[in-house]
């Protein structure tokens, strides 16, 4: 005769049991995964380097990234844009990036919203200047962390990626960036941003952007070369890098960057 | 012991089994942990191989040359030597073999994301020469009057 206990009990044997066989299927094994962690035997890490003294925010950076790397132009999406900051006598801060700068500046009104525009006086501006924004490829990227599939993942050289294939658009490293360089990509339906243009750089090209950009105000570098240009200005000059305090250790650096941008 | 116990039972083995089988054959191979570790490198590894391989559309201006040297050596001696061919031609992927022609952007607009003069003293954009794009010849083209390869040499 059975009892509840011993058929809960046995129940509870036979799936543990049951178990065991089936972590082989299982690749994770803890200590593998500690020294993998550890170990970091990759020669490049990836770093940009932005100069907002010289962007001029022509968006011709924009622009070349949407056509290499197939974003629906007309779309509002896109994986690099430039931002304006107008700071005025009044102590206002408006900032704008109309279609992401696709186009560029080419009005003083700043756009505050869909149709809506403010015009600011030369004379009312205390402090104006452009701020060119892509993925920061984090060190500890938070969007990684979030995808509950796997779709997104960091390289050895440091650059996150989506697998298009695997992304089940979700949305959640969407949400997750602090810094909202992710977007749902109108064609295929999955979160989509910048790679740093992973099928330039691993060529020895540079990304399209920074091709692009005719005043030297984007630059990309190997940190762990020495004698890289883009890695001693990172070490040796002042550099300033997005939303430190979020512990996400951006990868993209900024040469004057003001308190007022987030 | 009776069978009403054990039915339970197998329908769990044969979920369970049921779900293995089918995440062996769905899982790819190679979908595991990366060099980042489970944390930030957990993925299907052909991806990253998969990014390497989109085309590459900006060729820059150095695949421009051998076949309009002329217009290379001109941009090269003018002010606007910094700016790429493809920034305004577009990008010469399959040129010429697919795309004959390329499609150039001569719109005002185009010129003006530069010259549209901008009173930012923290950047370098008030220093490029601009021009009130209502007064200064609305309606026309920049490029009637402007050799944009050499803007200012081609209205004397």
């Amino acid at each position: 005769m059975i009892t509840r206990r011993k058929f809960l009990e046995s129940t509870a044997l036979g799936l543990t049991g049951m178990a065991l066989p089936f972590t082989a299927f299982e690749i994770i094994d803890p200590r593998k995964l500690m020294a993998r962690e550890a170990s970091d035997t990759s020669k490049v890490r990836w770093v940009f380097l932005v100069d907002t003294y010289k962007c001029v925010g022509c968006g011709l950076c924009v622009k070349a990234c949407k056509e290499e790397n197939e974003i629906p132009y007309d779309a509002n999406v896109t994986r690099t844009w430039v931002e304006r900051y107008v700071l005025t006598k009044q102590g206002e801060l408006l900032a704008d990036t109309p279609k992401g700068a696709r186009d560029g500046f080419t009005t003083t009104k700043i756009e505050m919203g869909p149709g809506k525009y403010q015009e600011v006086k030369e004379e009312d501006i205390d402090k104006a200047f452009f701020v060119p924004k892509l993925c920061n490829q984090c060190e500890n990227p938070p969007c990684v962390q979030v995808c509950p599939v796997g779709a997104t993942y960091a390289t050895a050289d440091g650059v996150v990626h989506i697998d298009r294939s695997w992304c089940i658009g979700c949305g959640y490293c969407i949400m997750g960036c602090p810094y909202g360089v992710r977007f749902f990509h109108p064609v295929h339906r999955t979160a989509e941003k910048c790679n740093f243009c992973y099928h330039r750089i691993t060529k020895g090209l540079q990304p399209a952007c920074v091709d692009a950009c005719p005043f030297g105000a984007r630059r990309i570098g190997n940190i762990k070369d020495p004698d890289d240009p883009v890695a001693r200005i990172i070490r040796t000059e002042r550099v300033g890098v997005l939303k430190e305090e979020y512990g996400t250790k951006p990868q993209v650096y900024y040469v004057g960057l003001s308190k007022e941008v987030k | 012991m009776k069978n009403h116990v054990y039915r339970p039972l197998f329908v769990v083995l044969v979920v369970v089994v049921l779900i293995l089988a089918v995440r062996a054959v769905y899982v790819p191979d190679d979908f595991g942990v990366g060099e980042r570790g489970y944390m930030y490198g957990w993925h299907r590894k052909a991806n990253a191989d998969e990014w390497k391989m989109v085309k590459v559309k900006y060729l820059g201006r150095e695949y421009c040359q051998d076949c309009h040297a002329d217009r290379y050596a001109t941009v090269m001696a003018g002010p606007h030597k910094d700016i790429q061919c493809e920034n305004c031609h577009g990008p010469a992927v399959d040129h010429p073999e697919q795309q004959p022609t390329l499609a150039i952007d001569r719109s005002r607009v185009h010129c003006l994301r530069c010259h549209f003069p901008l009173p930012y003293a923290a950047s370098e954009r008030s220093k490029i020469p601009g021009i009130d794009p209502d007064e200064h010849n609305p309606g026309m083209e920049c490029s009637e009057c402007h050799n944009p390869h050499d803007p200012m040499e081609s209205l004397k």
